[in-house]
C-alpha cells in the first residue's frame, strides 16, 4: 500500500480515487463522447474516468479549465497559478497544490515564493503584489467567501486592472471546484 | 447572451467589467453550460432536478450569496417539491429514516463549508447509505461547480458596485 500524503510539497504525487473509475471499453456513447475532449496524447487518468460517471458536466470541463488557465491576455499565466494554489492551500487539496505549484515554479524560475506559501500560508513573506494577490484569493476562497470593496481595492492598489481581478477570480474559484472534487473523490499518495 | 451569474451579480452593461466579461465570453458561455450540467442536466441520475436545486439553494445561503439563492430559489419553486424544497435551509437537517438524503445533505454541508476535512470516510458514508457510484459523482460536481459559481458571483457583484 503506498503511503498517503498529508503536508504540501511540489513533488507531483499520484491520485488514488475512492470512487470506481469507469471501465473505458464499457462506455456509454455519452461517455465516450466526453472522453474525446481530454487530451489524447496521455492515458486518460483515473481522474477524468472518475469524473466521466457524469459526462454532461465532464464534457465542458477541458474547455474551460484550460480557457481560464491559458487563454491569451489579462493576467499573467504565474499569477492565475498563484490563484490556484491559494485556493488549494485553504482547501487543502494537497494534489492541485502540487500541481499548480510545481508549474509557477517552472514559469518563474524560481521556488522561494511557493516553498514560503507552503510554510507560512498568508504569514508568507512576498513582494506587495504577490502578497495582495494570495490574500485576496484565500479570503476569496474561504466559506462564506470574504470579498469587499476593501478587498478589491487592494488589488486595485498593487496595480491590478479589472481584466486582471476577473481572471484571478476565475482562476482561484476554478480551483474551489476542482478541490472540492479532487480532494474529496479521491487522496495523493507517494510515487514508489 | 444572458447568463445565471452576470444576472444575479447585477453587471453593468458596459464600462471595465463588462469589457473584461467580454473578453472573457467564450469562458462565461462554457460557465452557463455547466450550470445547466449541473443543474438541469438531460440525465439526474439518482440526483433529481428538485434536489439538485434545493441544494443549490442551500449552498448559497451558507456562503451568503444572496443573488444567486435567489436564482436557485425560483428553479426549485418550478418543480413544486415542497418536501425536498425545506432542504434549501441550511437549518433543515433530513430525518434518521431518511437515511440516503441525510448522507447527501451532510456531504453537501461539509464539502461547502470545510472542504479539507473532508476524508475517505465521507465518501464511504455516501455509499453505505446506499449513493451509488455515478450518483457521488453527480453529486460532488454539483456541490463543486455551486461554490465556484457562487464566489464568481460574489466578486463580480462587488466590482460591479458603484465606485
Amino acid at each position: 500500500m503506498s503511503r498517503v500524503i498529508h503536508k504540501f510539497t511540489t513533488r507531483i504525487p499520484t491520485w488514488r480515487p475512492y470512487v470506481t473509475p469507469i471501465d473505458f471499453d464499457n462506455a456509454t456513447d455519452a461517455q465516450r463522447e466526453a472522453l474525446k475532449e481530454t487530451p489524447s496524447n496521455t492515458k486518460i487518468s483515473d481522474y477524468v474516468l472518475v469524473l466521466a460517471h457524469d459526462p454532461e458536466s465532464l464534457r465542458i470541463r477541458t474547455s474551460l479549465f484550460n480557457g481560464i488557465m491559458y487563454d491569451k491576455g489579462g493576467l499573467s499565466r504565474e499569477e492565475r497559478e498563484l490563484g490556484a494554489v491559494a485556493a488549494s492551500v485553504v482547501n487543502r487539496c494537497i494534489y492541485c497544490a502540487a500541481v499548480h505549484a510545481h508549474r509557477y515554479n517552472n514559469i518563474v524560475g524560481d521556488d522561494a515564493v511557493m516553498k514560503d506559501i507552503f510554510l507560512r500560508g498568508k504569514d508568507a513573506e512576498l513582494d506587495e503584489r504577490t502578497r495582495a494577490i494570495l490574500r485576496f484569493a484565500m479570503r476569496l476562497s474561504e466559506t462564506p467567501p470574504n470579498v469587499s470593496q476593501d478587498d478589491i481595492q487592494r488589488l486595485r492598489d498593487v496595480g491590478l486592472d479589472e481584466q486582471e481581478i476577473l481572471d484571478l477570480t476565475l482562476s482561484t474559484t476554478l480551483f474551489g471546484w476542482a478541490n472540492r472534487l479532487m480532494h474529496t473523490l479521491g487522496e495523493p499518495v507517494a510515487n514508489v | 447572451m444572458t447568463h445565471v451569474i452576470e444576472t444575479a451579480a447585477h453587471v453593468p452593461q458596459s464600462g471595465p467589467l463588462a469589457d473584461a466579461l467580454a473578453m472573457r465570453g467564450k469562458l462565461m458561455a462554457l460557465t452557463q453550460d455547466s450550470h445547466d450540467a449541473a443543474l438541469t442536466p438531460s440525465d439526474p441520475g439518482g440526483v433529481p432536478l428538485a434536489l439538485r436545486a434545493a441544494l443549490a439553494c442551500r449552498m448559497a445561503r451558507i456562503c451568503h450569496q444572496a443573488g444567486l439563492e435567489k436564482h436557485y430559489a425560483t428553479l426549485l419553486s418550478s418543480y413544486g417539491d415542497e418536501h425536498i424544497a425545506l432542504l434549501a435551509d441550511p437549518e433543515v437537517i433530513p430525518e434518521t429514516s431518511e437515511p440516503r438524503l441525510a448522507a447527501i445533505v451532510a456531504y453537501v454541508d461539509l464539502v461547502t463549508r470545510s472542504p479539507k476535512e473532508a476524508t475517505k470516510a465521507d465518501i464511504g458514508a455516501l455509499r453505505q447509505a446506499e449513493v451509488e457510484e455515478a450518483d457521488i459523482v453527480r453529486l460532488a460536481g454539483l456541490v463543486a461547480f455551486t461554490n465556484y459559481q457562487l464566489r464568481v458571483t460574489a466578486v463580480l457583484s462587488v466590482m460591479g458596485e458603484a465606485k
